[in-house]
């Protein structure tokens, strides 16, 4: 059963398949508001999340299919201490698909060696997210035409924020891409990633922590916010959210041609000033997130239009 | 100083000086009722110095354990006195339940039952990661 648990899971030729979908859907939604016609998806959310569990039941519905819904541990079987396993086994017998969101690392996975229906991974940990990188990349290949060929920075927490590590996963596999990492010492890209991705395919990347220095020569930024949720302690949290805050001054040197990207939920990392300016593209990356989930749960569930 | 030959067991070879005790714990010979002999700081032309280990008994054991610890080791299996095969190892592509994920956000740390599986990623550098969570092997 095929499931996806990580970006590198689909192959760059899916990649453009999806994104031709979702390309498609966008410019005629009417010829798929049946195609799911019958089918169930399971969005099973062990950790708070608005946006992506939406977004996934939006896309659903919007395929002329239903959603059985788990939102928090403390409303599902979870709380009485079934297994990961044991629920995907479970959910198997009601859904055709599971879209799965939980705080321990992995966990999808488990889901998925465990169910008969495919498993999307809607976000584990800190680890990877995905669907997200489907919305980044279709957001990316809108603004600018491909995925190749560009320098992208990405500024905030990059240790934790898993959909830096799935982006950087993704544009890896394209022509002439740079890689501007801007970040706290402390919130430095995971080791991994440097080593197993960056450097082991030979890629060119710099790390900085001045934001400023490097702003001219992005073609996209790709901001994060400094979640509360991934530190252990609270001192350090209170110390670093205000790191990298941006705002129209902070654009002046930028680029025309910028696209700024964000995954969303903003606190503060984003001046809402610059919502207005037309190089904003986080609004338009949500929607892009719903039509490339629809494209996914079409390619998982094997149905074509 | 003499230790006996075997005449049916195994004897693991080539051990990088030091590794010989390492080995010995992981593979539980502790818990053997036959004789076991662990020889520390052997002189070899081809190491300087090496560990040897001789198992009086002809024991199957885990041949990912002994590769991940030590590729170079090499495993004689004795029959009537003589080697009748020459095991050499190579790191294995994966452990399992061999090292254990350390990572308070993995989901091995919550869910007791699951194996700890570990993929080699970089075999230059002797790198495995956790299947899960991909957190490094220590």
């Amino acid at each position: 059963m095929r499931s996806v648990l990580d970006i590198l899971d689909l192959s760059v030729e899916e990649l453009e398949e999806l994104i031709a979908v979702a390309e498609d859907i966008i410019a005629d939604p009417k010829k798929y508001s049946e195609a799911c016609h019958g089918k169930k998806l399971a969005t099973l959310f062990f950790e708070p999340s608005t946006r992506t569990r939406l977004s996934f039941e939006a896309a659903m519905y919007e395929l002329g299919g239903h959603v059985l819904s788990v939102a928090g541990a403390d409303s599902s079987s979870a709380a009485k201490g079934e297994s990961v396993a044991d629920t995907a086994k479970t959910i198997s017998c009601y859904a055709d698909i599971i879209a799965m969101r939980h705080p321990k690392e992995g966990a999808p996975l488990v889901a998925a060696m465990n169910a008969s229906i495919p498993v999307i991974n809607a976000g584990d940990g800190g680890h990877n997210h995905p669907t997200q990188t489907l919305a980044d990349l279709l957001t990316i290949h809108r603004e600018k035409g491909s995925l190749s060929n560009m320098t992208v920075g990405f500024c905030g927490d990059l240790k934790f924020g898993r959909t830096v590590h799935s982006l950087i996963n993704a544009l890896s596999r394209y022509e002439g891409i740079k890689f501007v990492l801007i970040s706290p010492e402390e919130l430095k890209v995971p080791d991994y990633v440097i080593q197993d991705v960056l450097e082991k395919k030979d890629l060119e990347y710099v790390q900085t922590t001045d934001l400023l220095e490097v702003m001219p020569e992005l073609d996209i930024l790709y901001m994060t916010r400094v979640q509360r949720e991934r530190f252990f302690n609270e001192e350090d949290y209170l110390r670093l959210k205000d790191s990298y805050i941006l705002t129209p001054e902070k654009l002046k040197t930028a680029k025309e041609s910028l696209s700024i990207l964000h995954p969303l939920p903003r606190v503060n990392e984003i001046s809402v000033a610059i919502d207005k300016d037309p190089r904003a593209c986080y609004f338009k990356q949500v929607l892009n997130g719903k039509y490339m989930r629809m494209a996914l749960i079409l390619k998982l569930l094997g149905i074509k239009v | 100083m003499n230790v006996d030959s075997i005449i049916n067991g195994v004897v693991i070879d080539h051990i990088a000086a030091g590794k010989g005790l390492v080995i010995y714990n992981h593979l539980g010979l502790k818990d053997l009722d036959c004789t076991v002999a662990l020889i520390q700081n052997v002189i070899s032309e081809k190491m300087g110095k090496k560990d040897i280990i001789k198992i009086d008994a002809a024991i199957d054991f885990d041949m990912q354990v002994l590769g991940y610890i030590d590729p170079s080791a090499t495993v004689n299996i004795i029959r009537d006195g003589n080697i009748i095969e020459k095991k050499t190892l190579t790191l294995p592509e994966t452990l399992t339940n061999v090292v254990y994920c350390k990572n308070p956000r993995c989901i091995t740390q919550t869910e007791q039952e699951l194996d700890h599986v570990f993929k080699l990623t970089d075999a230059e550098n002797r790198v495995y990661r956790c299947m899960y969570c991909e957190a490094k092997a220590e």
